[in-house]
């Protein structure tokens, strides 16, 4: 065990030499959730590329959702001024997953006029046109959401978008369907599941919880799992603890209960 | 007389030797025993007058069709360009005979004069003013009348335009309508009528005549930067900038390239016109080819918009949103128009009408006040809902378990019926209810079921669809 605490102890230190490095680690944002901040020392760094990985083909939206969450946190920099959010996507994700749907932009907590989508058609489009994106400082993020594996997205293809990212300070999100470890030279990288949530009232599913475990990190955190509940009013992150609050389960399809806490929910009308 | 094959048109030799069109093809076989005989295309002959009229817009921006075989060009204000009237309309002559065509031109003040002296008349140049004497010897029929007047017009005597002219108006108007009369007016140039353009007019062009085509890309290039230069200063003294482009690329042989840039804000920034030129040019499928040579190129503003120079503010505020909508025009010069797109929301309950997509490049929608509080919608959806099978309580209860893309999935949380019914005012009548559900499967995977359908109330079995997923 020992031996174990001095190598991450030892690779803490590493990663604060190579951090020094990172011009765009003088600039970071955080998750919101006050344990993953907490151990994540300050946050995440901007104009890098961080990669979210979808643990199955079935978890895409939750990683879509993640991923969109951590572009919408990078791209608050000044006090409530969110720059403009570009999403480069697949055609093919259409028929897999659906069109993406303004009013759900919206329930995360999103402006939906801050996004710029671009469908593309193959790959390639997707890298050139988020290297041309990653050029464009004014940018807050960039979400690159390819179809598959596909073979232009390399080890060059990342490092191009990386140094871009560092050059522009543009965060750069790359949202992959496989957890197969692809060759990147992404600082971070995500897998992301959904988790059952906490229920609201009634047995309605609550706010999106995920899993998210770091499959890399240079900062020696790998291996670390968090799960996390996004709250789209407060556009943070917070710490899961399902079990930490008083859930009564009651029958879906009844009548809605008093709702500890959560004022939110509006009674429906049981029809029929 | 149905059914028969006829002689739609002759070739000049055949015309010599006494065919003429209309005649039915076995008399012309019995005439001429080894007749060559090729079948009408009108589709061809459209297309060939077409591609005449694009390499037309040389001369003048103002060209229309004239039925299937003639062309209108409006060249006030052009021909002196061209060493005057006479001289352009020779120009022009030897420019379309160079390609193997034969053509009958005539200069005058209208283009129903101009009309009527190409197709009946001799050709050439009607001084201004003279359209009057010019025309009155033609037939009536250069009138373009229907048959029953030319046939009325002639029992009564009337064989030429100089006989009506010298009618008084008011009884043939009573005879054969309104209509002969502003003919009449026009043909003879005492009425003016604009013609119809099939382009846009261009607010404001560009271009450069090479008397030796140019081919090599580097030449083109070099060539089309100085347009571009050209055009950039013409809009500084304007006080505008463009929204939509239009480069032309007129090439020796007759054909007409032209490509298309749109812009998301008024510009006249002759590098980031000359970047979308080339992402274009870039993205073109089949590459602009110069075969013998580029002889005009042309670049115009299809649209212009008020631009007044900018001072670059301190705060970089208004840099950034330059340099966005900089990156929007480069990402839709090369992917297209419809592929950069900004969300869009409109005020509907149905949630397939509720959200679109809009051109980033199109002017922003009137802003459409946002559903308070945030209804639960999926982050995205499916367009058809995919058809599932589920198992939930009669008769609205939400589903216990369903089967999507053959997985089972069991249903931990759930939350509904959200019930929306189909807007009367757009879709027909019948249109089954729609009873939303939010669930969540035991891995915490969350879907936006429904139920088409109620039971009893409304005809045939409910069916259920899964309509979108939540992240």
């Amino acid at each position: 065990m020992a031996v174990e605490q001095d190598v991450s102890a030892l690779r803490r230190v590493l990663a604060g030499l190579e951090a020094e490095h990172l011009p765009g680690a003088s600039s970071t944002f955080t998750l919101g959730a006050a344990g993953a901040d907490g151990q994540l020392a300050d946050g995440l760094p901007r104009g890098v590329l961080h990669e979210v990985h979808a643990a199955a083909g079935a978890d895409i939206p939750a990683a879509s959702g993640f991923a969109l969450a951590l572009a919408l946190r990078a791209s608050v920099r000044h006090a409530n001024m969110a720059q403009p959010i570009l999403w480069v996507r697949q055609d093919m994700l259409d028929s897999e997953t659906g069109a993406l749907h303004a009013p759900g932009v919206a329930g995360l907590g999103l402006d939906p006029a801050q996004i710029i989508l671009v469908r593309v058609r193959d790959a390639e489009q997707a890298l050139r046109a988020a290297g041309d994106a990653a050029r464009c400082p004014a940018l807050g993020a960039v979400l690159l959401e390819p179809w598959g594996e596909p073979k232009a997205l390399d080890l060059t293809a990342t490092r191009r978008l990386a140094l871009r990212a560092r050059e522009s300070g543009v965060t750069m999100l790359l949202l992959r369907m496989t957890d197969r470890p692809m060759a990147s030279v992404a600082l971070t990288r995500w897998q992301v599941r959904p988790l059952v949530s906490a229920p609201l009232a009634a047995g309605a599913p609550g706010a999106p919880a995920f899993a998210a475990t770091l499959l890399r990190h240079r900062g020696g955190l790998q291996g670390r799992t968090w799960k996390l509940e996004w709250d789209h009013e407060s556009r943070s992150f917070r710490d899961f603890a399902p079990l930490s609050r008083a859930v009564v389960p009651v029958p879906s399809g009844r009548t809605v209960a008093q709702g500890g806490g959560h004022t939110d929910v509006r009674p429906f009308r049981r029809a029929g | 007389m149905k059914g028969a094959q006829r002689v739609s048109a002759v070739s000049p030799r055949a015309q010599a030797i006494g065919l003429a069109p209309g005649l039915t093809l076995a008399d012309a076989r019995a005439r001429i025993p080894d007749l060559v005989v090729a079948d009408h295309d009108p589709a061809a002959d459209a297309a060939l007058l077409e591609r005449i009229a694009d390499d037309c817009d040389r001369w003048t921006p103002l060209v229309a069709l004239d039925g299937p075989d003639g062309l209108v060009l409006d060249i006030t204000g052009c021909a002196h360009l061209f060493g005057g009237e006479a001289m352009m309309r020779a120009r022009l002559a030897t420019h379309l005979q160079g390609h193997g065509l034969t053509l009958r031109a005539v200069v005058a003040g209208t283009p129903d004069a101009a009309r009527a002296l190409a197709r009946f008349g001799k050709g050439g140049v009607v001084p201004c003013g003279r359209e009057a004497d010019h025309v009155a010897p033609l037939p009536i029929s250069a009138l373009g009348l229907s048959r029953e007047s030319v046939t009325g017009l002639s029992r009564a005597g009337l064989k030429t335009i100089g006989d009506l002219a010298a009618r008084p108006g008011t009884p043939l108007a009573a005879r054969f309508g309104e209509d002969l009369l502003t003919r009449l007016r026009r043909t003879l140039g005492h009425e003016d009528v604009r013609i119809v353009p099939r382009r846009i007019l261009p607010a404001c062009i560009a271009e450069r005549r090479f008397a030796e085509p140019i081919g090599r890309a580097e030449d083109v290039q070099g060539a089309f930067g100085l347009l571009i230069d050209d055009l950039s200063s013409m809009l500084e003294a304007r006080g505008a900038g463009g929204r939509v482009f239009e480069a032309a690329f007129f090439r020796a042989d007759g054909a007409v390239r032209r490509i298309l840039i749109e812009t998301a804000r008024p510009s006249r920034d002759p590098l980031s016109l000359a970047r979308l030129f080339r992402e274009k040019l870039d993205a073109l499928s089949d590459p602009l080819d110069p075969g013998f040579g580029f002889d005009l190129i042309r670049l115009a503003v299809l649209r212009l918009e008020p631009l007044a120079p900018a001072q670059v503010s301190l705060d970089g505020r208004a840099v950034a949103e330059e340099e966005v909508a900089d990156l929007v025009d480069r990402l839709v010069a090369r992917l297209g128009r419809d592929r950069v797109l900004r969300f869009m929301m409109r005020d509907s309950h149905d949630p397939e009408r509720a959200a679109g997509f809009l051109s980033a490049t199109a002017p922003p929608p009137p802003a459409c006040p946002m559903p308070a509080p945030p209804l639960a919608r999926p982050l995205m959806m499916f367009d058809p809902p995919h058809p599932i099978e589920a198992l939930a309580e009669v008769p609205d209860g939400p589903p216990l378990r369903f089967r999507w893309r053959r997985v089972l999935h069991e249903v931990v949380h759930a939350e509904g019926p959200e019930r929306i019914a189909a807007e009367w005012w757009q879709s027909e009548k019948g249109t089954p209810t729609r009873d939303y559900y939010r669930v969540e499967n035991h891995q915490g995977r969350r879907f936006w079921l429904f139920r088409l359908g109620l039971y009893d109330r409304e005809p045939g079995p409910p069916a259920w669809f899964l309509h979108g997923l939540f992240p």
